[in-house]
């Protein structure tokens, strides 16, 4: 029976959590379909004790790839491994991530191995009478959820955010096998070489890979305010973000900007202070588990959205939560 | 150089209301506009043509009045436009529509840079891009921050990823996608507009481009929408005003309290915040 997949990812301290949250995915489906569990894992100096971790954490066949030429994701090389592997394996379901290289690689390998493939889904399930794969994903915006199958083709490719699903429970007793693919010189890409990684400014992680994402927008007034909110993601162990407007008038990079022209993100916890919330910037966390909005505007589009709200001077609110966190580190 | 822009028209959002009630999007009009993501690569395109003396071609696909947002791009600097149009192309899904965007490029002749928006507001997909360069089998060099160099056949360029800006050299003809940090946003000149104005946009079907009608369309698409459900707010929003100390006091217990409940509170004694 064709086996689901699920594509793992390496960084450079070994697997990306987002690997394991595949895994519940792909073990409902395939317990579902009573079929087997893959997992494709794809890199250089692989170590064996997270091959082991994968089958621990739900998955029967761990199909593993090491090269040098795979030390760094490229979309080329990557599909040079996975295209020849799909083909040959015939999957019936591929779920990855929804980041960068899970963005690139599946529309890339879909193409090629002529099969749908449907982005940020928040739901998998299987059809009753066909077992097909049905797919809901949030579109324009968020404001509409779209059920979407690929009934002719296969396999059927998803990808699914970072975040958005719990990883499973690891279980030492359970076994896998481990299928080595011989490498093959077609893997090298001459195309694209990686030259080097220069880190992000002042936060250590990425916050779309974040379980707390702190953020802050106009109602800071200005740049030295935003140090606020820099303390307040620190107090919740969290990451820096930042609206539109916040990072427009310079006060957050970037790479910290959540919504339609930023990230789109799935935190357990989003804590939006100062954000009126623009339909655009909304687009960007509707999937976090939980948001809290602190705002001065009890009419601000943000608190259709929160589970929580203050309503007030942030400027009184944020000392006062920064110094509670701080009481209960101290305890 | 011969620089590549394909664009995409979407509905108009940024006057959008939330409505209150049903959590759905109140449209203040049906009107469409050029994709914001896909101002950023026309931009760096023109920026381009502006260090390299390039030619930008734009492509697009969709109805009649989506020549709206070729002229648009040909008012902002662009050189040429297609537009590519048909009743079969209707409901084609990113892999027929990345499909027929590369019989378009094709015809055109591949270029030495295709620059695509990360993704399109609408559909959200960011696919059409890596999937365009897999059917062109070019580079796809995704989530472009910078481009650096462009020397003969090699281009050297920044990529916002989870752990940072990765620095990659390609080589040319490559397809990359950008975000919004590559460039500012050109507006449109007056001389440009008076151009656009004058300018015929080649118009491309089904039959010009030879598409073969099992890959185009809803038919040719692998995906099928099977359902659309327009979600209920689901979050019903404990609100807390704070007007004074005492309200203050009360409000941010009953935040930590639910924060707590929910189990979102960093663990306490692990560090000093």
């Amino acid at each position: 029976m064709a086996e689901v997949w699920t594509l793992s990812e390496c960084s450079f301290h070994g697997l990306k959590d987002v690997s394991y949250e595949l895994l519940a995915r792909g073990r409902a489906l395939a317990d579902e379909l009573g079929v087997l569990l893959g997992t494709v894992v794809l890199g250089h100096r692989i170590q064996g004790e997270d091959l082991q971790s994968l089958i621990e954490h739900g998955c029967d066949v761990v199909y593993v790839a090491d090269d040098q030429s795979l030390a760094n994701f490229t979309c080329e090389s990557y599909a040079n491994v996975l295209v020849p592997l799909i083909q040959e394996k015939g999957p019936q379901v591929m779920i990855a991530a929804a980041t960068t290289a899970g963005r690139t690689l599946m529309p890339y390998v879909a193409v090629k191995v002529h099969a749908g493939l449907t982005a940020d889904c928040t739901e998998l399930a299987i059809e009753k009478d066909t077992k097909n794969l049905l797919q809901t994903r949030p579109a324009i915006g968020g404001n509409i959820m779209a059920t979407i199958k690929s009934p002719d083709h296969r396999p059927q490719m998803s990808t699914i955010r970072p975040r958005s699903t719990k990883k499973p429970l690891p279980d030492a007793k359970r076994t896998g096998t481990v299928v080595r693919i011989a490498s093959s010189p077609t893997w090298k890409n001459e195309q694209v070489q990686v030259l080097g990684l220069r880190s992000l400014e002042g936060q250590s992680a990425s916050i779309e890979e974040a379980d707390i994402v702190v953020s802050g927008g106009k109602g800071l007034k200005k740049r030295d305010n935003f140090s606020l909110i820099e303390d307040l993601a620190k107090a919740f162990d969290g990451e820096v973000g930042a609206s539109r407007d916040a990072v427009d008038r310079g006060w957050a990079a970037y790479p910290h900007q959540v919504g339609l022209s930023g990230k789109t993100i799935s935190p357990r916890l989003y804590v939006a202070v100062g954000i009126s919330g623009a339909i655009q910037h909304l687009a960007g966390i509707k999937t976090a588990k939980c948001i809290v909005a602190i705002n001065h505007d009890e009419h601000a589009n943000i608190l259709n959205l929160a589970d929580f709200a203050l309503v007030g001077d942030l400027f009184a609110i944020l000392p006062e939560i920064q110094k509670r966190l701080q009481e209960r580190s101290r305890v | 150089m011969h620089i590549i822009v394909p664009i995409k028209q979407v509905p108009q959002t940024s006057d959008v209301q939330m409505d209150r009630q049903t959590g759905t999007m109140i449209r203040s009009s049906s009107a469409s506009i050029l994709n914001p993501l896909d101002l950023y690569a026309i931009s760096a395109a023109l920026e381009l043509k502006d260090r390299y003396q390039a030619r930008v071609s734009v492509i697009t696909m969709g109805p009649a009045n989506a020549v709206k947002v070729l002229k648009e791009a040909i008012a902002m600097g662009c050189d040429d436009a297609v537009h590519l149009t048909d009743r079969a192309f209707g409901g084609s899904d990113t892999w027929a529509t990345s499909y027929i965007l590369s019989l378009a490029v094709k015809k055109l002749g591949i270029p030495d840079l295709i620059l695509a928006g990360e993704r399109a507001t609408d559909g959200d997909t960011a696919q059409v891009g890596p999937a365009l360069a897999s059917w062109l089998d070019l580079p796809a060099v995704t989530y472009v921050s910078k481009i650096e160099t462009v020397d003969g056949d090699t281009l050297i360029a920044e990529r916002l990823i989870e752990e940072g800006y990765q620095k990659v050299k390609t080589s040319l003809p490559a397809l990359l996608t950008v975000v919004k940090e590559i460039s500012s946003v050109r507006l449109p000149t007056l001389s440009g507009k008076k151009r656009a104005m004058a300018s015929s946009i080649a118009v491309w079907d089904a039959q010009a481009i030879q598409a073969d009608n099992r890959y185009i369309g809803l038919k040719g698409s692998p995906t099928k929408v099977v359902k659309i459900d327009v979600p209920k707010v689901s979050r019903n929003c404990i609100l807390t005003k704070v007007e004074d100390d005492v309200s203050l006091k009360k409000g941010v217990d009953q935040l930590m309290a639910f924060l707590e409940e929910k189990d979102l509170l960093p663990k306490g004694g692990a560090h000093h915040g």
